[in-house]
């Protein structure tokens, strides 16, 4: 496939992101700071909060898993998932740590048991849109092409 | 634009999200600042040559510069930190020796009473997370603003000092950072910066 071929493609795939909700301006801005100096930033950040957010998938179905939950424990672990996927742009994943954070206030296990299956859903969601994105873009620089620039009308 | 000669502003920020730390980092040097991060207050305070006990005597007079490794200009925390809060840390620093270093703080939460709590304490500015480039452009005039301040403070208390009526050189000169070299004549008032 041509270069301009792949460009276009990848315009296409990161305005269809935007627009599903998948991901917000803050992702755009993370993108505007990546330039020669920093060549990998966004990979960069995504590559952490993907680390970040295993690791806390991982401590929040242990916490829910016990006999009592410790909601406070629960809640501490949802805030830093909240924190990191509004950091990077991840709305949808931000959105559902918004609403979990609400059950975990009143501490409703039940409410926190679906939160917890819909941020995992939504994390696995955008980290393959995110990985499908980086390829894109590793194909283009290596047919020596430049990352296009995403004008956004919003 | 760094003028030559003019040493650039140094920021600590202070997060324990590594993924925040590595975003303000970026987002600070683009915006030409040196920056140092750390991830807790304890750190923070550890960096700046504070000790976590060395803050309630707020009669202590400024330490010359060499107090500390490199000179900090600001400092940004998070607030929500495991700990020591960023609020804690403002206090800190407000109760110390460092009392005019300008604090900023960021968080995900917009709760008037906290961003209340923190400008009267003495918090600059409260940014809410995420943090964009165009809230850190506020940094600068801050940094500037507290700089001149030290530079006149210094000038003043050089003045008051040496009575005109000295006619010996001054024989001691207290070692700083950045006093780059200023010599006090005989008798005559400090120069004056460029």
């Amino acid at each position: 496939m041509e270069v301009v071929q792949i460009q276009r493609r990848l315009v296409d795939y990161t305005k269809s992101l935007f627009m599903e909700g998948f991901l917000d301006g803050q992702f755009l801005q993370l993108q505007q700071l990546q330039d020669e100096s920093n060549p990998d930033f966004v990979v960069e950040v995504v590559s952490l909060f993907f680390d970040d957010s295993e690791k806390l998938l991982n401590e929040l179905t242990i916490a829910l898993d016990q006999p009592n939950v410790d909601f406070k424990k629960v809640d501490g672990h949802v805030h830093q998932l909240k924190g990191s996927s509004s950091s990077i742009g991840a709305q949808r994943v931000k959105n559902v740590c918004i609403a979990f954070r609400n059950f975990c206030e009143v501490q409703n296990i039940e409410g926190c048991l679906t939160c917890l299956q819909q941020v995992k859903q939504e994390y696995y969601l955008v980290k393959n849109k995110l990985e499908t994105l980086f390829r894109l873009e590793q194909q283009i620089v290596a047919s020596g092409g430049s990352i296009p620039m995403i004008e956004m009308g919003f | 634009m760094v003028m030559a000669g003019e040493s650039q502003f140094h920021v600590l920020a202070v997060d324990d999200s590594i993924i925040d730390r590595k975003i303000i980092q970026t987002l600070l040097k683009t915006l030409s600042y040196q920056v140092t991060t750390v991830d807790s207050g304890a750190k923070a305070l550890e960096f700046l040559g504070l000790h976590q006990d060395d803050t309630t005597n707020p009669n202590t007079p400024s330490p010359p510069n060499n107090h500390q490794e490199v000179e900090v200009n600001l400092v940004i925390t998070d607030y929500c930190m495991p700990g020591m809060t960023g609020y804690d840390l403002l206090k800190k620093i407000k109760e110390s020796s460092l009392r005019n270093m300008p604090v900023v703080i960021m968080s995900s939460e917009n709760v008037p009473s906290r961003i209340t709590r923190c400008l009267e304490e003495g918090a600059e500015e409260f940014f809410l997370k995420p943090v964009r480039l165009s809230d850190l452009s506020k940094l600068r005039p801050l940094m500037l603003k507290t700089k001149l301040k030290d530079q006149n403070q210094k000038q003043e208390e050089k003045a008051a000092f040496q009575s005109p009526k000295l006619q010996q050189v001054e024989q001691k000169q207290q070692p700083s950072n950045d006093d780059k070299g200023k010599a006090i004549d005989e008798g005559l008032s400090p120069e004056k910066k460029n």
